[in-house]
């Protein structure tokens, strides 16, 4: 039954989608605790395993194009297809970012922190909570889940104005803090894309399910205007 | 944009006897578009088809309900002149019906019977029939040969010559590529696509992905209802109704 194997091969799909996510998750994980903790090796780690995010998503896109070509799939099927490959491409910029947190843990591995690291952790919680729902509306195609990243996305947004209020301050407080206080920004912009990036799976959710296209992080705006 | 509309179907029903084929359709068909009818076999689809030209009149123990318009002419009506509708709605069958003649007489046969008998002008039909048909290249210069020798493909398209042949505003196709090999399809898809700058055809095929490579439009039917009739990307990218999308994706039944 080709059909049959359509849905077995969506299945793996979205479980192989799932995987990355997972791995994701614990990138960010790791190059925020590398940050908090000075933590070099772990933060080596997190750079070496974005080969392996890459090449998962290489993997996927190969897959989903295959079954373009050869079942062609139509309706939600062939939404959930366009979306998979959306959503891998969110997953890989994600972990962009999760390396470039970790690099910057790297660079700052021999500094003493201006000021003790509070918000940035509080930021990646919020990102990490929005990245878990965003999966898991995913994968059990749950509209709800979906729109609950929307009071999230504004809370993480607060913090990011609040990191870089202060750390402007701290900046004009001692031009020998803006280095460090740049890179502690450009972290937490990382962390802010991060969670920009769990909403738009969180549309593609939307999409799979209704056809239609929604923009969560103009809601999250309206709401909060 | 406003669309123009060819074909209007009105409350229109269909019975065999007592059963009852299709019910209450109603759809409007735009002018210069493929508009794509599919659906599970016994749907009433291809019913629904033969309502556009009154075909369904020579079947024995039919009778119809409802009106259509073609440009705004009610065609169900006591005047109405069958012959000159059938003319007017051409229609393409799966199987291609040569008439066991020559190419040229093929082409030339609704021509003559219409009353025209000027050699002429009947040899600048057959050739201009057969080039919109996609033909002429093939067989210009053999047209007095048996056109039962023809490919079947090739005879798929000298139908559509013939149908041609006799000026018509809309081609009523049903399923004509069932009985043709790939490369004969993707001519006939081909043509289709030529054709509707000068025609309002209407399709019926079992090929969804057929229907969604060459139509504008798709209705699709099922126990002969119209279920749903939208653009053709829609329907097949977010149908509304479930049992469209269940049809589509092969989670029939």
């Amino acid at each position: 039954m080709a059909h049959d194997s359509l849905q077995d091969e969506l299945e793996k799909l979205k479980e192989d989608l799932l995987k990355m996510g997972r791995l994701l998750q614990q990138q960010v994980d790791n190059a925020v605790k590398a940050l908090t903790d000075k933590d070099i090796q772990l933060a080596q780690q997190v750079i070496e395993n974005d080969d392996l995010i890459d090449a998962m998503e290489m993997d996927i896109e190969k897959r989903a194009l295959g079954l373009i070509a050869l079942k062609q799939p139509v309706a939600k099927d062939l939404r959930l297809i366009a979306s998979i490959f959306r959503i891998i491409i969110d997953i890989e910029r994600m972990a962009d970012h999760a390396e470039d947190i970790a690099q910057a843990a790297n660079d700052l591995y021999d500094q003493v922190y201006i000021k003790p690291l509070i918000d940035i952790p509080r930021m990646a919680a919020v990102a990490q909570d929005m990245l878990e729902k965003a999966l898991k509306s995913f994968t059990e195609e749950n509209y709800d889940l979906a729109m609950a990243l929307i009071p999230l996305e504004k809370e993480l947004d607060g913090l990011y104005d609040q990191v870089f209020n202060e750390l402007l301050i701290y900046m004009m407080r001692d031009q020998k803090n803006i280095p460090q206080a740049t890179a502690l920004l450009l972290i937490a912009g990382h962390l802010e894309r991060i969670g920009d990036h769990t909403t738009n799976i969180a549309e593609m959710v939307v999409y799979v399910l209704e056809g239609r296209r929604i923009d969560l992080n103009r809601i999250s705006r309206e709401r909060s205007s | 944009m406003e669309r123009k509309i060819k074909i209007k179907s009105r409350d229109v029903s269909v019975f065999y006897k007592d059963f009852k084929a299709l019910h209450e359709i109603n759809i409007n068909i735009e002018v210069n578009k493929v508009t794509a009818l599919i659906g599970p076999s016994g749907c009433g689809k291809s019913t629904f088809l033969r309502t556009l030209n009154r075909l369904n009149e020579l079947i024995e123990d039919t009778t119809t309900q409802g009106q259509v318009y073609i440009d705004e002419h009610p065609i169900y009506n006591k005047d109405t002149d069958v012959v000159a509708l059938r003319q007017r709605v051409g229609m393409v069958f799966q199987k291609p019906s040569v008439f066991p003649m020559s190419i040229y007489e093929n082409v030339a046969y609704g021509p003559r019977i219409h009353g025209i008998k000027n050699r002429e002008q009947l040899d600048e039909i057959v050739e201009n029939s057969l080039k919109a048909a996609n033909l002429w290249a093939e067989v210009g210069n053999r047209l007095n040969s048996p056109a039962a020798r023809l490919s079947g493909g090739q005879q798929q398209r000298l139908v559509i010559a013939r149908v041609l042949a006799v000026e018509p505003q809309v081609i009523l196709m049903d399923e004509p590529a069932s009985a043709l090999d790939p490369i004969s399809t993707a001519r006939l898809e081909e043509l289709i696509g030529e054709l509707k700058k000068d025609y309002t055809i209407v399709i019926v095929t079992h090929n969804m992905q057929q229907a969604a490579r060459i139509s504008d439009y798709t209705g699709f039917f099922l126990n002969g209802e119209l279920v749903e009739f939208s653009i053709t990307d829609e329907i097949f990218v977010n149908p509304r109704d479930k049992r469209t999308e269940d049809y589509i994706t092969g989670r029939f039944g």
